[in-house]
């Protein structure tokens, strides 16, 4: 018989750690287990090729909440976030468009494709930000049953309501039309110039199995918005030695109090007894037995693969079928020989330190999505992609630099077919040439090159078919929605059983507030004292 | 010029001749212009313009050419004041509101010819006018980088213009705007300013700015004049009483909390506002406002002691009911002045009210409760600049 632990978490990512960390901060016996020989998830720093560090998956850090990032003395623990600032879109015409973090630079360059663009930018940036002051201070809290009587419920639900009813008569109509509308049609209600709606549509699309005409994006897009750092809202950073460091933080904090991990421990299933969960039986056998279970796998791994249908109730079964988690991206990680150039604009520009991207129209956006409706990979798809190493010492040796390319889109199946090692290549390659269309350079730069389609990133990370969000973050998977209503508060079906994944609210990105806000919760039937802090008040 | 260099900040068409005289080399971003704070030293520019002539780059302020056949009906649209009452030759201080009758910027409007104005913002407005022109036949331009501008304000302005050999300039009656040729080009002045005293502005096609510098400070050597920066120009117009969008209010659509938008009324300026004149932008909210009453006031306040009261709060009794937006000694007028927004059942003139001001002198921080008196209007308003013919000095 092996020890019996008060707690045990399924899944070292981001926030299977946090989860883990205040449970044993708050004194209890905590292990957690992880199938691969590395912890992180999807939060996560590989050596693929001698001398790189890739962020295999996640990549640039901005939604990780600075309460927890403080609370758990994560820079004690090593971690360091590095701002950079700015965004560019390459047209296929040899012009750009640079989103300089300086603002007034920022004007200069919208008006050098249009004065009414460069105007009109100013309205859109106090709308958006008028959208993410309503949704920031629910980050960190647990969304309210709308049908419950509880005094919790109620009181939550007042919280909610009076946000709401703080915008005013004018700011409830365009929070409602901003939540249900797209992207598209959002800032076609701003802006006249292609390249410049192409660039901002970015953010409404990433990781998400939606095109930037359809409903539900232009929330997406506040997903992107909402996080900061240092207190600057919209902000992204690098974590010097890549995500992997965020995960390797929490490790380190999650150990100083006592927490355990272990790793090639793969889940076959949550053992429930009595209709209580009484531990997890692992796939090489071993059963290891606690009180508490919490599962930061998707709704999907979690209900319908390690819990038995029998266990659970019919309709949580029937809602975790129909949870919606579509593949949609890819990602290659790459290393280069030095650094590429791009079309426009020069080495040393600040432009080269920010995300790029290269689709210059919405109409290409569309026409991406398009391919992924027909059960294939864009033949000219979208990519997000950084040079973090320009920054960040630790990622590859000096002159030379490590890439990392978001791609949408790239389907779950191609044409209902598993993905086979030749789709990997094609899809490889068909990046690579569109990245090459707008850096004449990079390709006799690379030196290896990682290429993970949904296949790779499902089957390494768990991800269901590999969508980076555990789950869309539409409308109908939000809030008290998130992952389905009646289980938005992050209690199993099974008592003692928890979810603390992105799958819950307030979903992926990095946050940890999924693990957090779940935590708080496991502590509070416990009748423990809640460690986990709230948030900072937005001014 | 590569893309990458056309994001970097932009120079005026005086810019050699500002750099030159600009011998503290401190300067300020102004719209993206670089612009001078200070040329020699703030005191000194801010009495040239009281007492002799002082000269302001104002190229970087955004203008807005505005031309069709229902130029006079769009902007009687846009702008809460009755355009049409504004005659060809004249100049308009005006303002404009969102659909909410909240105030975006407050601007001069030049009106050149039939059909043919010109509009000088703070802010830039261009995505409002555009949306505001629908329907109507009009063309808007932003001709912020194709005009260059002068002002030049103070006793002896005039009689500088009349030693640069514009004969009848002390003709020109204030908002009123004229053109007399220059170096095979029209210069266009008007009798306007931002300063309170007797002023004009001078406008000019870029590639002739140089020149009227140059011109201009030969025919002024034995008037007395200076060319001032941006702090000089901050104490002129507090003095005066004129409002800086951005400082004493946010631009409406730029707004992100709820309510933090100012009406005209809010702000003091429903004098500019003609409810009678027809449709216009936020007409129907102002309607509803004065039926209603306003949440804020805006008083101008005469505080006692020295000490300016920047960022204030404004007490009644111990009761904090408003913050003071813009404070300033003033040298001329001898007072400590400061611009408040307080809740509209205050601010009566001659109510008497608290600055809470905070100062700090070598680390030791001292909180002051200033008494202070509503006045009714500026402290500073010269004579000159209502006189017609204007004097020499």
């Amino acid at each position: 018989m092996s020890k019996r632990y008060d707690a045990i978490v399924i899944g070292a990512g981001h926030n299977g750690l946090t989860n883990a960390a205040y449970l044993a901060k708050a004194g209890l016996d905590v292990l957690i287990v992880e199938k691969n020989s590395y912890i992180g998830g999807a939060t996560v720093s590989r050596e693929l090729h001698t001398d790189w560090l890739y962020s295999n998956c996640s990549y640039v850090c901005s939604l990780l909440r600075p309460e927890i990032t403080r609370d758990l003395e994560l820079p004690r623990h090593g971690l360091q976030v590095v701002p950079y600032g700015g965004s560019v879109s390459f047209c296929s015409n040899g012009d750009y468009f640079g989103d300089y973090p300086d603002h007034g630079r920022q004007y200069r360059e919208i008006a050098r494709h249009s004065i009414r663009d460069a105007n009109a930018y100013e309205r859109y940036t106090a709308d958006v930000m008028k959208q993410t002051r309503l949704i920031r201070p629910f980050l960190m809290r647990t969304p309210p049953d709308p049908t419950s009587l509880k005094p919790r419920d109620l009181k939550e639900m007042k919280v909610l309501m009076d946000a709401f009813a703080e915008l005013g008569e004018e700011g409830l109509a365009d929070t409602l039309r901003f939540w249900t509308k797209s992207i598209g049609d959002y800032l076609d209600e701003y802006f006249e110039t292609d390249v410049i709606k192409a660039h901002l549509a970015g953010s409404g699309i990433i990781g998400t199995a939606l095109g930037v005409y359809s409903p539900g994006t232009a929330y997406v897009l506040l997903h992107h918005y909402m996080g900061d750092v240092d207190g600057t809202v919209g902000a992204w950073g690098f974590a010097r030695g890549g995500m992997g460091a965020v995960a390797a933080a929490l490790a380190s904090s999650l150990q100083s109090f006592g927490g355990e991990i272990r790793i090639d421990a793969e889940v076959d299933q949550i053992i429930v007894r009595g209709g209580k969960v009484a531990g997890v039986a692992l796939s090489n056998g071993d059963e290891i037995n606690a009180d508490i279970v919490v599962s930061n796998l998707d709704p999907k791994r979690t209900f319908l693969k390690i819990m038995e249908e029998k266990d659970l109730p019919a309709d949580v079964v029937r809602k975790a079928k129909n949870f919606k988690i579509r593949g949609s991206s890819g990602k290659l990680n790459i290393a280069l020989d030095g650094l590429p150039s791009f079309n426009g604009i020069p080495k040393n520009s600040p432009l080269m330190h920010t995300d790029m991207h290269v689709l210059d129209s919405l109409q290409r956006m569309e026409r991406a999505y398009d391919d992924w409706k027909n059960g294939s990979f864009s033949s000219d798809p979208y990519v997000d992609m950084l040079i973090p190493s320009q920054v960040d010492p630790t990622m590859a040796p000096p002159g030379k630099h490590m890439m990392t390319v978001f791609v949408q889109y790239a389907p779950p199946r191609v044409h209902g077919e598993e993905w086979t090692d030749a789709d990997r290549d094609a899809f490889g390659k068909t990046v690579i040439d569109q990245i090459a269309n707008y850096s004449p350079d990079f390709k006799d730069l690379i030196l290896h090159c990682e290429v993970r389609t949904p296949r790779e990133i499902e089957n390494e990370i768990g991800l269901t078919e590999g969508n980076i969000f555990m789950g869309e973050l539409t409308f109908d998977q939000l809030l008290f929605n998130r992952p389905f209503p009646g289980y938005a508060q992050y209690r199993g079906p099974v008592r003692g059983m928890y979810m603390c994944g992105s799958g819950t609210h307030p979903g992926g990105g990095v946050m940890t507030a999924p693990g957090a806000n779940a935590a708080r919760e496991i502590l509070r039937d416990l009748k423990r004292t809640n460690l986990v802090p709230e948030a900072y008040p937005d001014d | 010029m590569k893309a990458h260099d056309e994001t970097m900040m932009l120079r005026t068409p005086f810019h050699s001749r500002v750099a030159e005289a600009c011998e503290i080399n401190q300067w300020d971003d102004w719209k993206g212009y670089t612009t001078p704070r200070a040329y020699t030293e703030v005191e000194q520019e801010y009495f040239a313009v009281r007492s002799s002539t002082g000269v302001f780059d104002l190229s970087p302020m955004t203008k807005y050419r505005i031309t069709g056949a229902d130029a006079e009906r769009y902007l009687n649209r846009v702008m809460t004041r009755d355009v049409s009452k504004l005659k060809p030759g004249r100049v308009g201080y005006t303002i404009w509101c969102n659909d909410a009758g909240q105030v975006m910027d407050d601007g001069t409007l030049f009106h050149f010819g039939a059909g043919d104005y010109r509009l000088c913002s703070y802010t830039r407005v261009m995505d409002w006018l555009q949306w505001s022109s629908l329907g109507l036949d009009v063309s808007i331009e932003d001709e912020t980088a194709d005009v260059a501008a002068l002002a030049v304000q103070g006793p002896t302005s005039c009689a500088v213009l009349k030693a640069m050999g514009f004969i009848g300039i002390e003709e020109l009656k204030p908002f009123g705007l004229t053109h007399h040729a220059f170096e095979n080009t029209e210069l266009m002045i008007s009798r306007t300013g931002f300063t309170g005293d007797l002023g004009y502005e001078l406008w000019i096609e870029p590639g002739k700015a140089e020149l009227l510098w140059d011109r201009l400070f030969t025919a002024g050597a034995n008037l007395g004049i200076h060319p001032i920066g941006n702090d000089a120009l901050e104490m002129l117009r507090i003095e005066a009483g004129f409002l800086q969008a951005g400082v004493d209010f946010v631009p409406a659509e730029e707004t992100v909390r709820e309510g933090r938008s100012r009406s005209p009324f809010e702000l003091g300026l429903g004098w500019l506002v003609d409810l009678d004149k027809g449709l216009f932008n936020g007409r129907r909210a102002l309607i509803e406002e004065q039926r209603n009453g306003s949440r804020y006031g805006f008083v101008f306040l005469d505080v006692q002691g020295n000490k300016p009261a920047q960022h204030s709060f404004i007490l009644k009794g111990k009761r904090e009911i408003g913050s003071v937006t813009s404070a300033a000694w003033c040298p001329t007028a001898k007072s400590n002045i400061a611009f408040a927004q307080v809740e509209s059942q205050y601010g009566r003139p001659g109510e008497e009210l608290i600055a809470e001001i905070y100062y700090q002198r070598e680390l030791i921080w001292t909180r002051l409760l200033a008494k202070c008196r509503v006045i009714e209007r500026p402290v500073f308003s010269s004579p000159k600049r209502r006189q017609t013919p204007a004097p020499d000095f």
